[in-house]
């Protein structure tokens, strides 16, 4: 046994202080300063503290962990299917993207094929989330920086958002799409024109945030050179999405390492030239459009055929009628849902281009329907650690624009 | 009238005096309310959004086609707001310094109020054809008297920080105590090539006072047309000095939370709250007054109503619609723009709006000198 260390939190100045180490500092005139777990401005329950000198920042230490629910534990006591819904309550804004990474993630174990349908539906969702993020992230930034209409104009589009994917999922919120093998349901009839009409309407939005924001000279002087994040640290820090390439680094997973079909769409990866806020939001801006582009691709050639894979006997559960209608279905079924899908002994890991960043999974399988440990890498998490080093130097009022142009979800950060 | 006036005694004319202040604090209070309601129904309109349309009082609810309007445009919130502000429990953190804590909300509202006194909204026709102005106390010092007390009020603000004893009020009243000294000047100065322009050489009657200047633009320019310069360093100042986006550092909810308002709850808060309207229902009147010709008609036209009864309803109507629209003009500003920092604002007011200022002064000097020279 190892002795065990108890240390007393307490809220308020005194742990502020302790936790800052402001106690044996030579100067009077700084002052500690808690940001957080509750604060308009950390979007979740980040904390931050902070040690001030007047209103410059001469120190930032994030305390994470006030949403820590120990995914990763979690998922080595269920099947994997029953995982999933575990996966949207990583970064919640975009629950679709998450679903599909994890699937993907149990698929390279098992060395599953996709028909053709179901990789392009993944990718549509993918890119539907992606829009989705992203949308919130533009609108909260600019709240951020105090103009609160282009976020009113962002979550009008969310919303629209949200209702397709209510018609295709059934939530709106917490979708739990995908299943290993496949994807809960098939497409609703019509739903892809819905969709279309949505990717026609969307530039409007787009572009009337930008009148709002990007030319706005009050916007550049809050957000140009603030937070800027060279090559060399986004890259020592483990930065990815779009707050790697708004450094400058061209890397994206869709691209770099196709998976689901992604080889087959055309689109542009934006990337900054400075790597501060305003290029952060410029490329979310960006990527906007771009995924626009990919879904209507993906609707222009949509394949027909299964929407999942028919082959996985072991994993993939069968069509409803036929487990009611037949005994050889009725055990699948069965044994599908009392032991999980067979996944076969081995590790992996892979990681998708989610809206926030590369989300990965590594997952080592000892045979049978559960896991046996599971690491997520949560891009928010990874985005977070610069924040010692980016905040310092900055004003008070800085960090709001900092922390928007980050794009973080503590669900994921602290899974 | 004046006779009238005369004829009373002191006690009957402070009583008279009495009644019409009330009267006016009365207006002022429930144009502030409803410019939080228009605040709410404006930034809706502007989000896609229907803002409030839910309170309503019993009896007039029920009217048909009446009351479901009403309701729809949201008459009865502010009521509800002010109801709720009373109701709500009254509750003091113990770290607070109490005398100040308390005293900070009436330092904010009082200014506002006060510089209501001097600010003539409308004129009166007596019989023999003299017009009075309506106002309270018209003071050859007017604007100089508003320029004092309406500052005032951010004593309150910063005094609010201070006296809560904790730290987001405290950025809060630092922040505004730096935005304090960074617009006041330029707001001074951008007055002076006003009061250059209206007084004529030769003449006896004080260019500083409110009437004065609204009846220059009588059948003549507009100062705003005159003094664009001026007017938009004015304009620009009093955003500052109402605290309204985008120079709301004081309360800037992003960063600090609620800023200097943050301890303060119940009907303390609520006068904060209400002063912030109420300076800006104020602020828009002055610059009704010093840009907008006040209660008279257009630029270069006579008044089209006629001098008697209907003509006062008329003018102070006018007067009122000009507000009104300034008012909306400082909603429509808050939910389109982003917020400075507050290094910024002070380097905006310093170096921008003060040299802006001050060439201004200097070029309205030289102008008129040269048309008094050559008028004489």
């Amino acid at each position: 046994m190892s002795p065990t260390t108890t240390k007393e939190i307490s809220i308020g100045d005194v742990a502020a202080r302790e936790a800052a180490g402001i106690n044996q500092m030579d100067g009077e005139d700084r002052m500690a300063l808690n940001v957080g777990p509750s604060h308009p401005t950390t979007h979740g329950v980040l904390r931050l503290i902070l040690e001030l000198n007047g209103d410059l920042i001469e120190k930032c230490e994030p305390v994470l962990g006030y949403l820590h629910r120990g995914d990763e534990k979690i998922a080595e006591n269920m099947t994997y299917n029953q995982f999933v819904p575990y996966t949207d309550r990583l970064d919640y804004l975009s629950p679709l993207a998450n679903n599909v990474a994890y699937a993907i993630s149990v698929e390279k174990l098992t060395g599953l094929e996709l028909p053709e349908r179901c990789q392009a539906i993944r990718v549509l969702v993918c890119e539907l989330a992606r829009i989705s993020s992203h949308l919130l992230g533009m609108g909260v930034f600019g709240m951020d920086a105090g103009a609160w209409t282009p976020f009113m104009y962002t979550f009008t589009e969310r919303e629209k958002l949200y209702t397709l994917f209510e018609e295709l999922t059934g939530a709106r919120f917490t979708t739990s799409y995908t299943r290993i093998g496949g994807v809960a349901r098939d497409i609703p009839e019509g739903w892809l024109d819905r969709v279309s009409k949505f990717c026609d309407e969307l530039p409007f939005a787009t572009d009337e945030v930008e009148k709002l924001l990007t030319r706005n000279r009050i916007f550049l002087d809050r957000t140009e050179g603030i937070g800027q994040i060279t090559k060399e640290d986004a890259l020592a820090y483990g930065l990815t999405g779009p707050n790697l390439r708004a450094s400058g680094i061209d890397l994206d997973l869709r691209k770099d390492k196709p998976y689901s079909g992604y080889e087959k769409y055309d689109f542009d990866v934006p990337i900054g030239t400075r790597g501060d806020c305003y290029d952060r939001y410029l490329v979310r801006i960006e990527e906007v459009r771009q995924s626009i582009r990919i879904i209507k691709q993906v609707i222009a050639d949509f394949p027909s055929g299964a929407w999942y894979a028919e082959d996985a006997k072991k994993i993939f559960a069968p069509p409803k009628e036929k487990i009611l209608s037949s005994m050889e279905e009725l055990i699948q079924n069965f044994m599908i849902v009392t032991e999980g899908p067979q996944i076969p002994s081995g590790e992996v890991y892979f990681e998708a281009e989610n809206p926030k960043g590369a989300l990965g999974f590594y997952i080592v399988s000892k045979g049978g329907g559960v896991p046996y440990r599971m690491k997520i890498r949560a891009p928010s998490f990874c985005n977070l650690s610069i924040l010692e080093k980016l905040v310092p130097g900055h004003q008070l009022s800085d960090i709001t624009v900092i922390l928007g142009s980050l794009d973080f979800v503590m669900g994921e950060c602290d899974r | 009238m004046i006779e009238f006036m005369q004829s009373l005694e002191i006690w009957q004319i402070l009583a008279i005096k009495i009644v019409f202040a009330l009267m006016m604090i009365g207006a002022v209070m429930t144009m502030a309310g409803y410019s939080v309601l228009a605040e709410r129904k404006v930034s809706a309109l502007m989000q896609g959004r229907l803002g409030p349309n839910r309170t309503v009082l019993p009896i007039i609810g029920s009217v048909p086609i009446i009351g479901p309007f009403l309701q729809g445009l949201g008459i009865f919130q502010p009521l509800a707001d002010g109801l709720k502000f009373l109701f709500k429990e009254e509750i003091v953190p113990g770290h607070v310094n109490k005398i100040y804590y308390y005293l900070a909300p009436i330092i904010a509202l009082v200014p506002a109020l006060t510089t209501m006194t001097v600010l003539p909204f409308g004129e009166f026709f007596t019989g023999a054809g003299e017009t009075i102005p309506l106002m309270l106390a018209d003071l050859d010092v007017g604007i100089l008297f508003i320029l004092a007390v309406s500052s005032l009020g951010v004593y309150g603000i910063v005094l609010a920080g201070w006296s809560s004893n904790s730290k987001y009020p405290f950025l809060g009243g630092i922040r505004s105590s730096a935005q304090m000294i960074s617009y006041e000047l330029a707001m001074g100065l951008s007055l002076l090539p006003i009061f250059l322009w209206v007084s004529k050489p030769g003449v006896e009657v004080s260019a500083l006072s409110l009437v004065e200047i609204v009846n220059s633009q009588h059948q003549a320019n507009w100062l705003l047309l005159v003094q664009p310069v001026s007017a938009l360093i004015f304009l620009i100042a009093l955003f500052a000095e109402t605290n309204r986006l985008p120079f709301d550092m004081p309360e800037s909810e992003t960063d600090l939370v609620g800023g200097f308002h943050t301890e303060y709850g119940s009907f303390k808060f609520g006068i904060f709250f209400v002063a912030e309207y109420a300076h800006i229902v104020i602020g828009s009147a002055i610059f009704t007054i010093i840009f907008l010709g006040g209660w008279h008609f257009l630029p270069w036209m006579s008044d089209p109503w006629p001098a008697n009864w209907v003509g006062t309803i008329l003018g102070v109507g006018w007067f009122l619609t000009k507000t009104v629209g300034l008012i909306f003009f400082f909603i429509w500003i808050r939910w389109t723009l982003p917020r400075f920092r507050y290094d910024q604002v002070m380097d905006l007011g310093w170096t921008k709006l003060l040299p802006l200022a001050l060439a201004n002064l200097l070029f309205y000097i030289v102008l008129v000198t040269w048309l008094d020279q050559s008028a004489l």
